[in-house]
């Protein structure tokens, strides 16, 4: 065969590619904007919240939402490119950021939990007895023991890099810092194996906490307030968007049904909540 | 230990008692892997076929390339793949991002050179002769292609398995392009990941003995297949 036959192979390929590509019915476009894409954080899914609320939501509208579990960076991440509808975050510094630069839209308050210090039961540097989550992460810092970062811009990863900020100490290249840059769930697990201290929020924490070797050392300081938020990406910006889906979203995590059922989840089998819901409340009053 | 007993047991649960979610992500592992497999096998084989028989120059480039393919890492294909699909990407108009096509079109990206690469290797390994063979009893050239794959069966079975175990097996392409969204695109690999970051470590044991027992209860096929052929 000559070079001539290998081209005429290649044009026939493509050809027959792109005709069954386009006769192929997954190709067609479906159904007009009935899809919502949700960047939220990996919190929200790994506890279990999502599982309960979405299915009512899709009922309720008929929309049909993507989750993306991913970090409340990365959720932004994508906000900012228009590739998300509707972000459902924890991060407030950063998405006061994101509604000033014109990404988003319609910030709401949706719940809140706290944030909290956990490590091995023992405690080898003493973080239980500390007065302040400062104090904690001083004693933490001195090195003796191991502290595990999630290093991967979450909404958790946030918060502690503003508490190493407070008490100004930069944690980045210690001995005793390491980032796993993986999620929630799996950084407490990994902590649990390594006997290490982390900052995790409750939800995850208790959802897990069955399989952890990990005690809660440190909670309750205003400092751990952990603020969920629901923003809508800004359709004016990226005409993709799909805008009504991203404000039924939004509305529905906003009311009184869904306020009611997100305050209910999980005291049946943890005993207390996980998320305490927030909805038109004031965020200066949180906590107090 | 007891932590693997007790997901065996809840895979042998889950399978019994035919649980729908389990079922659902099952069914849609292999129709995704299958259709990209079946996919990549019509690409591959015949890519892999004319590259083994004809000569042109950058041939050896052509090869090599194929050859680094096979080894192509699925997270780069699903970061390549997902920028391609966005919204706002070159082919964001097909809408597809986040579905189980875009993981279709990732697992096939992932499996053709697999299968194009096994496929040029069994072709080339023919003897030469029995082309001119072939010809000289008066084959056209359609007949002769056919007559060489047909000949060359065994090793493009062994093409079809290794195409399969690798998109089956994959995890990185499938969670990043299809976005592990529950009922619709979550599959037995990134369900296993999901179960284990939420700590549900028997699940995910069960998932994953599930995964094993299709791979290889498909390959045991094959094999079958494959090993009856030989005495001839």
């Amino acid at each position: 065969m000559k070079i001539r036959t290998f081209f005429v192979y290649l044009i026939g390929m493509i050809l027959a590619i792109s005709l069954a590509a386009s006769a192929s019915p997954v190709f067609a476009a479906s159904g007009k904007q009935k899809n919502i894409i949700l960047a939220t954080t990996t919190s929200t899914q790994d506890s279990g919240l999502l599982d309960v609320l979405i299915p009512i939501f899709e009922k309720k509208t008929g929309y049909f939402v993507k989750t993306i579990a991913v970090g409340s960076g990365q959720a932004m991440a994508m906000g900012q490119k228009g590739e998300a509808d509707v972000l459902l975050v924890h991060s407030p510094d950063a998405e006061l950021k994101f509604v000033a630069e014109g990404n988003g839209i319609n910030r709401r308050l949706v719940m809140h939990n706290d944030f909290i210090i956990v490590g091995p039961a023992d405690d080898p540097v003493t973080v239980k007895m500390s007065k302040s989550v400062k104090e904690g992460f001083k004693k933490i810092s001195l090195g003796s023991a191991l502290f595990l970062s999630r290093g991967d811009n979450s909404g958790t990863h946030a918060k502690e890099k503003a508490i190493w900020k407070s008490v100004g100490i930069n944690p980045e290249g210690q001995r005793w810092y390491q980032q796993t840059g993986l999620g929630m769930g799996q950084t407490l697990n990994v902590a649990s194996e390594k006997r290490a201290y982390t900052l995790a929020d409750r939800g995850t924490y208790l959802a897990l906490k069955k399989n952890l070797g990990l005690d809660i050392l440190l909670a309750g300081d205003a400092l751990l307030l952990n603020v969920y938020h629901v923003i809508e990406v800004n359709a004016a910006k990226w005409p993709k968007v799909n805008a009504p889906g991203a404000k039924a979203f939004s509305d529905f995590m906003v009311s009184r049904q869904t306020q009611k059922i997100i305050g209910s989840f999980g005291v049946d089998k943890y005993g207390s909540p996980l998320f305490f819901p927030d909805a038109g409340k004031n965020e200066e009053n949180l906590g107090k | 230990m007891d932590l693997i007993l007790e997901g065996i047991r809840q895979a042998f649960f889950l399978i019994t008692t035919l649980d729908p979610e389990v079922l659902g992500i099952t069914l849609l592992s292999l129709k995704i892997s299958g259709t990209a497999t079946l996919i990549s096998l019509f690409i591959g084989v015949s890519t892999g076929t004319v590259v083994a028989l004809t000569r042109f120059p950058g041939r050896r480039l052509l090869v090599s390339l194929i050859n680094t393919g096979m080894g192509l890492p699925p997270v780069v294909v699903g970061l390549f793949v997902t920028i391609f699909l966005w919204r706002n990407g070159p082919l964001g108009f097909l809408e597809i991002l986040y579905t189980p096509t875009a993981i279709i079109v990732a697992q096939t990206i992932i499996a053709t050179p697999i299968v194009t690469g096994i496929s040029l290797a069994a072709m080339q390994q023919l003897p030469h002769n029995l082309r001119l063979q072939i010809l000289a009893l008066g084959a056209n050239r359609i007949q002769m292609i056919w007559i060489l794959i047909r000949e060359a069966r065994l090793p493009l079975l062994a093409a079809v398995m290794a195409g399969f175990g690798g998109v089956i097996s994959e995890v990185g392409a499938s969670i990043m392009v299809g976005g592990n969204i529950k009922g619709y695109s979550r599959v037995l690999t990134t369900a296993t990941v999901m179960e284990s970051s939420r700590g549900n470590f028997d699940i995910a044991i069960a998932l994953s003995v599930i995964l094993l027992l299709l791979a290889y209860i498909i390959n045991l096929i094959l094999t079958q297949i494959q090993q009856r052929e030989r005495p001839r």
